[in-house]
């Protein structure tokens, strides 16, 4: 398609001969209603003066006879742009007048009648004029016609004839070269922005649609066009990343499962050693499933998926619940579990995963700010009672019990707070070691298990799952300072069961992690 | 969901355990021939009775004729999916407890298996353990009424007046440790697993990544057990919990 054809065949440019189309009519339309008012005015105004010339001229006969009314004629008829005269006998024999020559037969009809003639002044001119004409029968057998010129209303009406072409002529061209400049105008942008999509259909999902900056419905257009390219960067980032990532963290431990059962099919030699091999293995892949599990929650959480089941819940009965879930577990491990929520706090949002985020929180906590182990000396770890002890070890875990420092607990705090704004914040306060400011913005990425943390069991991807959450409902979340502790904030918007999603401007934010 | 392995008891492990519960008939509907097969023998060695229907149409054909106890239904089948084959016996007045078999294991997954009309959702991978304990529940809800009180040897607990007795004494829980040995009484000589208290009693489907649940259990036993001869509440190797008459 030549750069033409494709102009011509925009809708603007369509647009555009439409519009043009109309106007030249409306033009046409109202130069044609002003000649046919103007030539019926002018008409008028002929017949209206013939019509006193006649009866002047017919008062006069009346008065003084045919001698009078021949002297008004005369007299009349030889002033410069007079009215045409003519008056002759019965049988059509000119008397007196300044007509030199007439259509035959005019003479015979009475009443107006439009005509051509010469003027008896100039009898050889080339060009005949038009008159409208009246014949008047004057008692005594004689006629009398009275006329006027209508060159005037010819003239008035060949101005009005070429106006009309030429403001039709303005409109077509000025109009034509006028969709000519918007339809490029508007047809560079559409190539620009066709050309992008183009590049991002290729492939690179970094392009963004020109804006021009007019904020016209283009510009509109393309922002929200950015938006959701965005968005789809966004998504394809994560979808990347966990591919990635399961190469990596999921291979590794299959490798390792591996390698044990190789070795086990290869060294065992008793029933005994194949079954623990074996019971590794069944752990091993418990824990692969977990991360696996954890990875398909994130990832369905990040692309919006999980929004099918959200419902109106009670962001202070979740406070509540987890708290009591896990408050033995920090019992067992030497801390005070405490939960601070109102009587209810409705949100709107999955409240399953709302759960799971906060419970999360609250098992980090639980693990990370376990007390340092102490070495008491053997007469005060005599002196610590053991409570819940014989408990047939269900975790094996009394041994962890420090003793309480001055018989105070460091303490975990679940709180369920009103925010700024229509929030909700669900926060977990320890007293433990916290996390540097520096490593808090790679604390929330997957997999990411900060130094001090490679003891502790754990797939690496609960504060990232807590992210997702917040990210799903258009919340965050924050890593802030307790000092001392870290203090983990799960902000979420209240919400509405408003069907539009969350902010997508709310997950542009890969992390945030601000620094206290 | 998978539940924390402390060591896997072979199948005939598990009976041991039990108490000699009336065999079932069992319906399995997958059409994987290996997990299938694995399920069949399995459940045959603990001593039910097991068919298999390798795709949705000869399933619901077979479940339509034959007395099941419990279907155990995969999701994505072939000709027919796990969901219809559900409805269509739902529709048809059939009330075979069913349940469902699934590699999708989100929460809403599990409401959308839930209204189709199955009774309880298991996301793949399971353990074993886990199937068999959840599949007696449900053959047992079937028949089983709805008692005020349950007694387990001298443990009684009362559900109108939520009062718990001891050999007559009164032991004082907490609300939810009232729930967790309601639920654990109702199901008194069943295996009852991790996953299925963590549902059932404080209704969260996901996976706490420490056992909190053992906590609970350790707390709830040192209230009903301690100073016992006779322990009621056990630990099942590599399964979960039961409360039973031990003697």
């Amino acid at each position: 398609m030549t750069a033409l054809g494709k102009l011509f065949r925009t809708t603007t440019f369509k647009l555009t001969l439409v519009y043009l189309t109309v106007f030249a009519l409306f033009a046409a339309f109202l130069l044609a209603y002003f000649a046919w008012n103007t030539r019926r005015l002018v008409t008028q105004q002929i017949v209206a003066t013939v019509d006193a010339e006649i009866s002047g001229l017919s008062y006069l006969y009346q008065q003084g006879g045919i001698r009078r009314l021949i002297f008004a004629i005369d007299d009349r008829g030889g002033r410069p742009g007079s009215s045409l005269y003519l008056l002759t006998t019965a049988a059509g024999e000119g008397v007196t007048g300044n007509i030199g020559s007439l259509t035959t037969g005019i003479l015979d009809k009475s009443g107006w009648t439009e005509t051509a003639y010469r003027r008896i002044d100039d009898p050889d001119s080339a060009a005949e004029h038009r008159a409208l004409v009246r014949v008047l029968q004057l008692p005594g057998g004689f006629r009398l016609l009275v006329g006027r010129d209508l060159e005037e209303r010819e003239r008035l009406h060949d101005i009005i004839v070429s106006a009309g072409r030429w403001s039709i002529a303005i409109v077509v061209v000025l109009g034509i070269a006028g969709g000519f400049f918007i339809t490029r105008r508007v047809l560079k942008r559409v190539d620009a922005m066709t050309d992008t999509t183009q590049r991002i259909m290729a492939g690179d999902l970094s392009g963004r649609l020109p804006i021009a900056g007019s904020n016209d419905e283009l510009d509109r257009l393309a922002d929200n066009l950015n938006a959701m390219l965005e968005r789809i960067e966004a998504l394809m980032h994560g979808l990347k990343e966990v591919t990635d990532n399961i190469a990596h963290d999921l291979k590794t431990p299959l490798t390792r499962l591996r390698n044990r059962v190789e070795e086990a099919l290869r060294t065992a030699e008793d029933e005994s050693q194949y079954r623990a091999a074996l019971e590794h293995t069944i752990e091993e892949s418990d824990g692969l499933i977990a991360t696996f599990n954890a990875l398909l929650m994130i990832a369905r959480a990040e692309s919006g998926q999980a929004r099918d089941g959200m419902t109106t819940f009670d962001a202070a009965e979740i406070a509540h619940g987890v708290g009591e879930l896990y408050e033995p577990l920090a019992d067992e491990k030497g801390l005070t579990l405490r939960v601070e929520a109102p009587e209810s706090a409705p949100m709107y949002g999955n409240r399953e995963l709302v759960s799971q985020a906060l419970a999360n929180l609250v098992d980090n906590a639980i693990k990370y700010a376990a007390p340092a182990p102490s070495f008491p000396s053997l007469s005060e770890r005599a002196a610590t009672p053991v409570s819940g002890g014989p408990c047939g070890g269900e975790s094996g875990k009394e041994t962890d019990q420090p003793p309480p420092v001055n018989g105070m607990q460091p303490e975990i705090v679940v709180k369920a707070v009103a925010g700024d704004g229509d929030q909700i914040l669900l926060t977990v306060a320890d007293a433990g070691p916290g996390i540097p400011a520096d490593d808090r913005a790679r604390a929330v990425e997957r997999f990411v298990r900060l130094e001090q943390s490679r003891s502790q069991p754990g797939s690496g991807l609960g504060l990232s799952l807590a992210n997702a959450v917040a990210r799903l409902h258009g919340g965050e979340l924050r890593l802030e300072d307790n000092q001392p502790g870290l203090r983990t904030v799960l902000a979420l918007p209240r919400g509405t069961a408003d069907p539009s999603p969350a902010t997508p401007a709310a997950s542009r934010e890969p992390v945030s992690a601000p620094r206290p | 969901m998978t539940i924390a392995t402390q060591g896997v008891p072979s199948p005939r492990a598990l009976e041991k355990d039990r108490e000699s519960e009336i065999a079932m008939r069992l319906l399995i509907i997958e059409d994987d021939r290996d997990a299938a097969d694995y399920l069949v023998k399995a459940f045959r060695e603990v001593g039910h009775v097991a068919e298999l229907a390798t795709d949705g149409e000869e399933g619901l054909a077979q479940a339509l004729d034959g007395q099941y106890d419990v279907l155990i239904v995969d999701r994505m089948l072939p000709k027919l999916d796990g969901l219809s084959v559900i409805g269509t016996l739902r529709s048809k007045g059939n009330d075979t407890p069913a349940l469902i078999l699934s590699a999708l294991a989100q929460v809403d997954d599990r409401v959308k298996g839930l209204r189709a009309g199955g009774d309880d959702y298991l996301p793949k991978p399971y353990s074993f353990s886990e199937l068999l304990a959840r599949i007696e529940v449900l053959a047992r809800r079937r028949g089983g009424r709805e008692e005020m009180v349950y007694r387990v040897a001298d443990l009684e607990l009362d559900r109108l007046s939520h009062q718990v007795k001891r050999a007559n004494d009164e032991i004082i829980l907490q609300p939810r440790e009232f729930r967790l040995l309601e639920y654990l009484m109702k199901h008194a000589g069943q295996v009852v697993t991790r996953t299925m208290l963590l549902e059932n009693v404080w209704d969260y489907h996901f996976d706490p990544q420490t056992n909190v649940i053992d906590v609970h259990i350790s707390r709830l036993r040192s209230k009903i057990d301690k100073g016992f001869s006779q322990q009621l509440l056990h630990t099942v190797r590599g399964a979960g919990y039961m409360i039973r008459d031990g003697r």
